[in-house]
């Protein structure tokens, strides 16, 4: 009876930990891998990061017409809208636009933008050599700024895609970055 | 020890540790359920008997449409089997008990406070859970009414209550086997609860981290599933399924083994293909985790994607088939009688069959996008889980009931219940393939003209269907109260199983002693 005990007690181990296993795979594992999924194979209107200028023709048989959202989270104050609605430009042709935010808040904040872009299949052709996004935005009480973004469409995007949009919401972050900074302090 | 019996009085229920007990109250506790996520059903066809708004508002329908699919799910159907588990499997295996059977004991007992919370949502500012049972977000996070947090930590509960659940029973069926019992003797019933049991351990963390997720998203700033905070609601859709995939076959693997036990006694034969029922049984669980997004063909999957899930879709048809032709070939040439359990099998085996063709045609990505959200799934999945589950489970409860109460239950109404079961069930949902292939989209109070005789026939099954199971009720209770005593252990002459050899009804406490398995 007491080695059954004991074989019970070492299956039912092995089944808690097979549970709380699943349990972060699920919380810790499977975000981060879609993520990593949707930037590797390009699907979902995520945009990648930094993108290295590579010298290349531009392509002037077509244009390609690619239109700026700004939105603001529901807990998010400041002004934030794209200076330029839309622009015209050939694939291969670097091209930059501004983003206007002002902190209407008698505080010190810090924002972070996040990008979507439509339609999705288009997410890949779609690089950015400069943005704002990369970097969380700081601004001082009332302060204004116009953020840039530098972006190259690739001559390779399917030729049926004519209109892109890019858009982007915008976050408060002051306390995560607040936290960030004390942490990098006290190292 | 000697031959004491169970405590007296009320709280003997609440401290028991024996199986038999647990395993009753989990039956009935799912046969209440069964009669509420009903009645909600009742409310749904109600509202749909002619078109236009007549009973109940569009806020309240949504209500009676998830809470109709979280009870039967939760409350009913898992449960059941959980209930069937542990009544039958210490017996079936010779085991005098379950491994762990104070865990047995919370594991029961977090159910009805867990439902209770459920059911009061309802009655909350805003109402209750009104996004469908998928609780897709962000309908469940963004736009949820207030109670959601308590629908979020009801699921949690309940999670823990099937995962210890499930612990026990693998860890009663790796253990405690009687001598001479290996793994390819034990019944399939065991068999098939030992699969489930695995998936239940792998998924059911997966759904609590869903809606911990949704907690989060809800109440902590985070943004696993806002796109405004660079999350993905399509990511929820994939944690959920992977988590919903393995579920449904949770729900119909115990009822694969129940009516594995049931056509070989009434065939008077031994089960066709023991060895590739295990096999299939496996391969079925293996699959269940690599078709999720089956489910999710129009969210804008690449098409690499859909093909690859369309496929694996399809393959499950093969160990399914496999199943269904061992079933068949028990029965040929067998020496059947049509009691009533048989008749239940029988006709789980049919109707489930037709369920797996209409799913066959859901697995084809391209059609799938005619038929996504249309009544024709609520046909399929109705087919796999009422036909499927719950025939499955009344099969179980009459061939059981004899051995669980010592008597007999009454065949002509047994009979009456059937027939009268089958027909309401297929009246009320085969024509809904008909109108879900014409475009009536599932989960609204209203419909198109086009679509009245279609659903007042369905809605007329219903009632049927739902009355019918009073019926049932009426026929344990007396059965319990009047039922004439069984004159012999094995009850059916055709059983073969190790519970068969114990007293009817079964003692307090069987198999003190090992039984020995040749």
């Amino acid at each position: 009876m007491a080695t059954a005990n004991k074989n019970v007690a070492k299956t039912t181990g092995k089944l808690l930990v097979l549970s709380v296993a699943m349990f972060a795979f699920a919380m810790w594992v499977m975000p981060p891998l879609y993520n990593a999924l949707c930037e590797v194979l390009g699907i979902n209107g995520k945009t990648s990061g930094r993108y290295e200028v590579v010298e290349s023709a531009v392509d002037t048989t077509r244009t390609v017409k690619v239109q700026f959202v700004a939105q603001n989270n529901e807990m998010m104050p400041w002004e934030f809208a794209p200076n330029t609605s839309q622009v015209e430009v050939h694939p291969g042709e670097p091209a930059q636009v501004t983003f206007y935010a002002k902190n209407t808040q008698s505080r010190f904040m810090v924002s972070q933008s996040i990008p979507s872009l439509v339609p999705s299949r288009a997410a890949e052709y779609f690089h950015k050599t400069e943005c704002f996004c990369f970097n969380n935005q700081p601004l001082e009480a009332g302060a204004e700024a116009d953020m840039p973004l530098r972006f190259i469409v690739d001559r390779d995007l399917p030729k049926d895609i004519h209109v892109i949009t890019l858009s982007y919401t915008i976050f408060d972050v002051t306390e995560m970055a607040a936290k960030q900074e004390s942490l990098a302090a006290s190292n | 020890m000697g031959a004491h019996g169970p405590a007296k009085g009320l709280t003997r229920w609440l401290t028991t540790t024996n199986h038999k007990d647990i395993g009753s109250m989990y039956l009935w506790f799912s046969f209440a359920m069964f009669l509420l996520g009903g009645s909600f059903a009742m409310i749904i066809r109600a509202e749909l008997f002619q078109p236009g708004l007549q009973i109940v508002q569009p806020e309240f329908f949504n209500q009676m449409t998830t809470m109709h699919g979280l009870v039967m799910v939760f409350g009913a159907i898992m449960p059941a089997f959980v209930g069937l588990a542990n009544w039958m499997i210490p017996l079936m295996i010779g085991a005098p008990d379950m491994a762990l059977p104070r865990m047995n004991n919370w594991s029961f007992w977090i159910l009805p406070p867990t439902f209770l919370l459920l059911a009061s949502t309802l009655f909350m500012e805003g109402g209750g859970p009104n996004f469908g049972w998928t609780f897709y977000a962000p309908l469940s996070t963004t736009y949820a009414p207030p109670s959601v947090t308590f629908f979020i930590f009801a699921v949690h509960a309940m999670g823990i209550s099937s995962i210890m659940g499930s612990i026990n029973i693998i860890a009663t069926i790796v253990n405690m086997r009687a001598p001479g019992m290996t793994y390819m003797k034990m019944p399939m019933f065991v068999w098939t609860w030992l699969i489930t049991a695995f998936l239940l351990v792998a998924v059911m963390p997966v759904l609590a981290g869903a809606v911990t997720m949704m907690l989060m998203d809800i109440h902590f700033g985070t943004s696993f599933f806002n796109a405004a905070g660079g999350g993905d609601p399509v990511l929820f859709q994939h944690v959920f399924w992977f988590f919903g995939h393995p579920e449904v076959y949770i729900i119909i693997l115990p009822a694969f083994g129940v009516v594995s036990e049931v056509i070989p006694t009434f065939s008077r034969k031994p089960l066709f293909g023991y060895d590739s029922m295990v096999y299939a049984t496996a391969s079925i669980a293996f699959l269940s985790f690599i078709v999720w997004a089956h489910h999710m063909y129009t969210v804008g999957l690449p098409i690499a994607g859909e093909l690859f899930f369309m496929y694996a879709t399809m393959l499950i048809a093969v160990p399914t088939a496999a199943k269904v032709f061992n079933w068949i070939t028990t029965m040929f040439k067998g020496s059947i009688t049509l009691e009533t359990p048989m008749l239940f099998a029988i006709a789980k085996v049919f109707l489930f069959t037709v369920g797996g063709f209409s799913g066959l045609m859901l697995a084809i990505a391209p059609a799938d996008f005619q038929y996504h959200d249309s009544y024709f799934v609520v046909a399929h999945f109705h087919y796999t889980m009422v036909a499927g589950a719950i025939f499955a489970l009344s099969s179980a409860v009459y061939y059981w009931l004899p051995k669980w109460t010592g008597k007999m239950y009454n065949e002509t109404m047994g009979k009456a219940h059937f027939w009268i079961s089958f027909l309401g069930f297929n009246l009320t949902f085969f024509p809904q393939h008909f109108v879900g292939l014409a475009g009536m989209p599932r989960r609204i109070p209203d419909y198109n003209l086009m679509f009245a005789d279609f659903n007042m026939m369905s809605s007329i099954g219903a009632f049927i269907y739902g009355t019918s199971q009073l019926l049932f009720l009426f026929n344990i209770v007396r059965t319990i109260t009047h039922g004439k005593p069984v004159n012999s252990d094995k009850v059916w002459d055709g059983a073969t199983t190790l519970e068969w050899t114990v007293p009817s009804p079964a003692p307090y406490h069987t198999f003190s002693t090992p039984p020995e398995v040749k």
